[in-house]
C-alpha cells in the first residue's frame, strides 16, 4: 500500500517540479523541497510501524523531550502567514507589523504560567480528555470536538489558500496542483505516521525556517555594521511614508479594536487545539514546562527577525526596479517581500533555499491542524460520543486515520472553492472561536470549583456562536464578502466581546446549575494537576 | 513517589499559584498598557530614543518580546529549583 502510494506521489510532484521552470532558483527550491519530502516520507514510513497503538499515534509515544517539543510547538506555530505576512506588513507599514508579532508571542507566557503542566498532568492525547475529567464525558467531549473542529477547519481553509498562490508564485506551479500537493503529502503524514511523523516534519521544518531566518536577518544588519537605529534611519528615507514608518500607524484605528485584537490573539493562542495537542507529546509535566520555555524563545526570536527582514526589505526593495510592478507594487504582493530579499541579498541558490523552507512551512502547520481534527473525530467524537467507550484501540487508530484522510480531502475541496478570495477573516475566527470556546473551558475545568457539565456545554456553545455571528455580522465578512454598507457588529476582531460573552454564560449556567457540580473531583484534579498522580 | 502530606500540597498550591498569577498579570499589564497607549496615546510612541532613529514604540514593542522570553526563564528556573522540590 505505502509503496503504490510512494510511487503515485513521485510520479505527481517530480515531473511537475522539472516542468515548472529553468531558473536555477526554482531547480534549486526544488531539490531542497525535494529533499526535505523524501526525508519526511521516509520518517513517515518509520513511523506507521509504530502507530499500531494510539499513545504513539495521538502522542508519538510520549517520547518528545522539551527541546525536541519545543522546536515542534515553533514549528507549528510559526505559519508562512507569520513568516511572509508580518514581514510583508513591516515593509509595508513598518511599525505596525510589530503589533501582530508581539500579539502572536504574548500568549506563549501565558501557556506555560496557566495550562501547560496541568494539561500533560491530567490529559492523555486531546484537551477534551482533560475537560472530560470532572465533566460528563459525551456532552463536554462534543463542545470539544465542536471547538476543535470549528479553529481546524477555518484555520486549514486560510492556510490552504495562502500556499496556493503563494506555491503558484515561488515555483510556478499552477494553483490546483499546489493545493493537490500539499494537501496530499498532509494526507500521508498524518494518516500514516501520525504524531511521530508530524513532530518531526514540525522539527525539522522549524530548523529550516529559524536557520534561513537568521542568515537573512544577519545579511541585512551586517550592511549597517549590526545598528539596528542605522537600519531603521536608513529605512525611513527611502519608504514614502518617511519616519512615519517609525511609530503606530492605520492599523490600530480605536482602542476597542486593538484590545479586542490582543484578547483574541493571547488566549485564542491558549486554545488552539493543535498547539494544546503537543504538551501531551512528552515524558511529564516538567518536560512540558521545558517545551513551552523553548517555543516562546524560538517564536520570539523568530518574530524579531522578521521586523529586521521587514525593514531589510524596505531598504532594498523600495527602490529596486527589478522586483516592482509598472504601478511600483511588489511583484506578487507585499507577502514577497522576504522572498524579493532573500534573492538581492543572497542570489538565486539563497532565494530557493527560503522558498522551499515556505514550502516546509506549509506543510508542517496544515499536517498539525490535520492531526488535531482527526483526535477530535477520531478520539472525541466516535469513542466517547458514539460508542460511548465500547471499542478497540484498533479500531480507534483506523477511525482517526480515515477522519485525517477525510479533513484532507475537505480542506482540498475548500481550497479550491475560495481560491482567490480574502480569507484573512478565517484566522482571526479562529482564533476567536479558540479563545471563546476552547480556552474558558479549559481553564475554568482546572480552576473554578463551581464549574459544571451544563455550564461548560450551553455557555461554551454560547461562546462559540457569538463568535461566528460577530465575525459574520463585522466589517470583514458582511461588508468585504457580502457586499453590504455597513457592518452590523462595528469590530473587526471580536475576541473581547465573545470571550466575556462566554466566561459570563459558562459561570452564570454553573451557578444557577449547581446541583450537578462535584467539589471532591475538583480537589481531585487540582492535586493532579500540580503533582501529576493523585 | 512517597504520598504528600496535605499541608506540604497545600504550601505547594499556594506558591505554584503565586508565581504563575505574579507573572501572568506582569505579562498581561505590559502588553495591554501597550495596546492601550496605541489606542488612546500613540503620541507617545512617536518620539525618539536619544541619539538613535529607535521610537520608543519600537523600543517598547521589542522590549515585551524579550521580557516575555525573560519570564518563562524565571518561571521555568523557580519550578525546577523551589517547585519541583515540594512535589516529593
Amino acid at each position: 500500500m505505502i509503496k503504490i502510494l510512494y510511487f503515485f506521489f513521485f510520479s505527481l510532484i517530480f515531473p511537475s517540479l522539472a516542468l515548472a521552470t529553468e531558473s536555477d532558483s526554482r531547480n534549486f527550491a526544488g531539490i531542497i523541497f525535494g529533499i526535505f519530502v523524501l526525508v519526511t516520507l521516509l520518517i513517515t514510513y518509520f513511523a506507521s510501524k509504530k502507530n499500531i497503538n494510539k499513545s504513539n499515534y495521538y502522542a508519538a509515544g510520549g517520547k518528545i523531550s522539551g527541546f525536541q517539543n519545543g522546536l515542534a510547538i515553533a514549528g507549528d506555530y510559526m505559519s508562512a502567514a507569520s513568516f511572509l505576512g508580518i514581514s510583508g506588513l513591516v515593509f509595508f507599514s513598518g511599525f505596525d507589523g510589530l503589533i501582530y508579532s508581539i500579539g502572536f508571542l504574548v500568549g506563549w507566557p501565558i501557556i506555560l504560567f496557566l495550562i501547560a503542566e496541568k494539561l500533560k498532568n491530567l490529559g492523555k492525547y486531546t484537551f477534551a480528555d482533560v475537560t472530560s475529567t470532572r465533566l460528563t464525558q459525551s456532552k463536554i467531549r462534543i463542545l470539544s470536538a465542536s471547538g476543535t473542529l470549528v479553529t481546524v477547519i477555518f484555520y486549514l481553509i486560510a492556510q490552504m489558500v495562502g500556499a496556493g498562490s503563494l506555491i503558484q508564485i515561488l515555483f510556478g506551479l499552477p494553483y490546483y496542483y499546489a493545493i493537490w500537493i500539499v494537501g496530499f503529502l498532509m494526507i500521508i503524514y498524518v494518516s500514516f505516521g501520525g504524531m511521530i511523523a508530524t513532530t518531526w516534519v514540525q522539527i525539522i521544518k522549524a530548523i529550516l525556517l529559524i536557520f534561513g531566518a537568521t542568515i537573512l536577518a544577519i545579511m541585512v544588519l551586517n550592511e549597517y555594521s549590526f545598528s539596528i537605529s542605522e537600519l531603521l534611519r536608513n529605512a525611513s528615507l527611502v519608504h514614502p511614508d518617511k519616519s512615519a514608518i517609525l511609530y503606530p500607524g492605520k492599523l490600530i484605528t480605536d482602542p476597542i479594536s486593538a484590545l479586542s485584537l490582543g484578547v483574541a490573539l493571547i488566549f485564542g493562542t491558549a486554545g488552539l487545539p493543535h498547539i494544546l495537542m503537543r504538551f501531551f507529546t512528552v515524558p511529564d509535566a516538567k518536560s512540558s514546562r521545558i517545551s513551552a520555555f523553548y517555543a516562546t524563545t524560538f517564536i520570539g526570536y523568530f518574530y524579531i527577525l522578521t521586523f529586521i527582514i521587514g525593514f531589510g526589505a524596505i531598504v532594498f526593495l523600495t527602490n529596486n526596479s527589478s522586483y516592482l510592478d509598472e504601478s511600483n507594487n511588489l511583484i506578487g504582493s507585499n507577502n514577497m517581500a522576504a522572498i524579493h530579499l532573500a534573492h538581492t541579498l543572497g542570489g538565486d541558490i539563497f532565494l530557493g533555499f527560503i522558498s522551499a523552507v515556505a514550502f516546509a512551512t506549509i506543510l508542517a502547520v496544515v499536517s498539525g491542524l490535520t492531526l488535531a481534527g482527526a483526535s477530535a473525530i477520531g478520539r472525541d467524537l466516535y469513542v466517547y460520543v458514539l460508542k460511548k467507550e465500547k471499542i478497540n484501540e484498533k479500531k480507534e487508530i483506523l477511525v482517526s486515520k480515515i477522519s485525517s484522510v477525510l479533513i484532507g480531502i475537505i480542506a482540498i475541496i475548500l481550497g479550491i472553492i475560495f481560491k482567490g478570495q480574502n480569507v484573512a477573516f478565517m484566522v482571526g475566527l479562529a482564533f476567536a472561536v479558540a479563545a471563546s470556546t476552547n480556552f474558558p473551558i479549559l481553564y475554568l475545568t482546572i480552576s473554578w470549583k463551581k464549574l459544571t457539565t451544563n455550564g461548560a456545554l450551553y455557555g461554551g456553545f454560547i461562546g462559540l456562536f457569538s463568535a461566528i455571528i460577530l465575525v459574520i455580522l463585522g466589517p470583514m465578512v458582511w461588508v468585504e464578502t457580502l457586499g453590504f454598507e455597513k457592518p452590523i457588529f462595528p469590530y473587526k476582531y471580536p475576541g473581547l466581546f465573545s470571550m466575556v460573552i462566554s466566561f459570563i454564560s459558562i459561570i452564570t449556567i454553573s451557578l444557577i446549575d449547581k446541583k450537578n457540580k462535584n467539589e471532591e473531583m475538583f480537589h481531585k484534579l487540582v492535586k493532579k494537576s500540580h503533582l501529576g498522580r493523585t | 513517589m512517597t504520598k504528600v502530606s496535605e499541608k506540604k500540597l497545600n504550601k505547594l498550591i499556594f506558591f505554584s499559584n503565586l508565581i504563575s498569577y505574579t507573572l501572568t498579570l506582569i505579562v498581561l499589564f505590559l502588553y495591554f498598557s501597550f495596546i492601550l497607549v496605541l489606542g488612546f496615546k500613540p503620541n507617545y510612541f512617536h518620539s525618539f530614543i536619544e541619539n538613535t532613529y529607535i521610537t520608543y514604540g519600537i523600543f517598547s514593542g521589542l522590549f515585551i518580546i524579550i521580557i516575555s522570553i525573560f519570564l518563562t526563564l524565571i518561571y521555568v528556573i523557580l519550578s525546577n529549583f523551589f517547585l519541583d522540590k515540594l512535589k516529593d
